[in-house]
């Protein structure tokens, strides 16, 4: 039976053109089912992504979508945004386009509380341009510009989100389908900036650097590793290993948006509609 | 047979995630590179390898009863 989410999809486009066993696809299909588990009209959802892996998604994504400069899709969707407040702009990037090359954009994103949802895809590497470590390689593991390991400590962008100012914050993986989807769909009923950092495997370029170049393994490692938030919660300090890692939701809180705030402001300079 | 498993041969790229995921060994990926159903009376249509197929190549009903 042909399932509902496949009306999202630019059948012409599918199959994509992702590596045999990458999370990226696993990923989009949550985004594309926490929207239609939302209800969220088709004409009325815009998907920006920046340059990367990830960001080919917008291309197989059947609504208005843009794909951007490298590292700048939060800046176009903020425009979109605030041209257009009504439209649900969900924002798909990667580790290295979002916390590298767009960082000073995400954190200030993040500060404005822009009604955005930004999807992370976190593969923990540059994949498409040849494995090179990003700011979310774990430290110790290996990519084609750290041979030895990585001496960087990673990125926790979950907790960078938190401290610059969003105001929904959460991780999951691609093991974690379902709660994959959840965690999106209630970043999408938020209003202020969403985070949802979704970690993912990248065998290609990630896993065969790290013994992990099977697929299926590296998503048992996720599963073996990732921890539910409650859980974490009450572990004991020695039990929190380097590899193991929290998942669900870590923060929301409700403030006013950017949007908001912006609408306030044309109607004490005059209204627009005037 | 209480199931139903369709493939989107074209889409499967034979990466083995639904092979590694399958509770009962009702799948393996053929000399070609692409899944094939290889035990199909133990499949109990629980649906791990759609859930996690990444490029929305199986797809696994449960039989209605006519």
């Amino acid at each position: 039976m042909e399932r509902s989410f496949e009306k999202y999809f630019r059948q012409n486009r599918l199959p994509h053109l992702w590596c045999p066993g990458c999370g990226n696809g696993i990923v989009m299909k949550a985004i594309v089912q926490a929207i239609e588990k939302k209800g969220l009209d088709q004409d009325k959802t815009v998907i920006v992504s920046g340059i990367g892996c990830s960001s080919r998604a917008s291309g197989y994504m059947d609504f208005d979508t843009l794909h951007t400069a490298h590292g700048r899709a939060i800046p176009f969707a903020t425009g979109i945004k605030l041209a257009n407040p009504e439209l649900n702009v969900i924002v798909i990037t990667g580790d290295g386009d979002c916390t590298a090359i767009g960082g000073n954009h995400f954190i200030h994103g993040c500060r404005r509380n822009v009604d955005l949802t930004v999807v992370l895809f976190n593969n923990s590497i540059y994949g498409m341009t040849g494995g090179q470590a990003s700011p979310m390689t774990p430290t110790h593991k290996k990519a084609t510009t750290a041979p030895y390991g990585a001496i960087d400590r990673n990125f926790d962008a979950c907790r960078l989100a938190e401290a610059a100012g969003a105001t929904y914050v959460a991780r999951s993986t691609a093991f974690h389908v379902q709660h994959l989807t959840d965690m999106i769909a209630g970043g999408i009923d938020n209003k202020g900036f969403s985070f949802i950092e979704a970690i993912c495997q990248c065998p290609t370029s990630f896993g065969r650097k790290n013994k992990m170049a099977d697929p299926a393994k590296m998503m048992m490692w996720m599963r073996d590793n990732a921890v539910m938030k409650a859980a974490w919660d009450k572990l004991p300090d020695d039990k929190k290993t380097e590899e193991k890692f929290p998942i669900g939701l870590f923060y929301n809180e409700s403030e006013t948006d950017y949007a908001t705030a912006y609408n306030e402001v044309i109607q004490i300079a005059g209204g627009a509609d005037k | 047979m209480n199931s139903e498993i369709t493939i989107k041969l074209p889409r499967c790229k034979g990466c083995g995630i639904c092979v590694a995921f399958c509770p009962k060994q009702v799948l393996a990926v053929d000399e070609l590179g692409k899944v094939m159903v290889v035990n199909a009376d133990a499949c109990i249509a629980c649906g791990q390898c759609e859930l996690r197929c990444p490029d929305y190549a199986i797809f696994v009903d449960k039989k209605v009863k006519a």
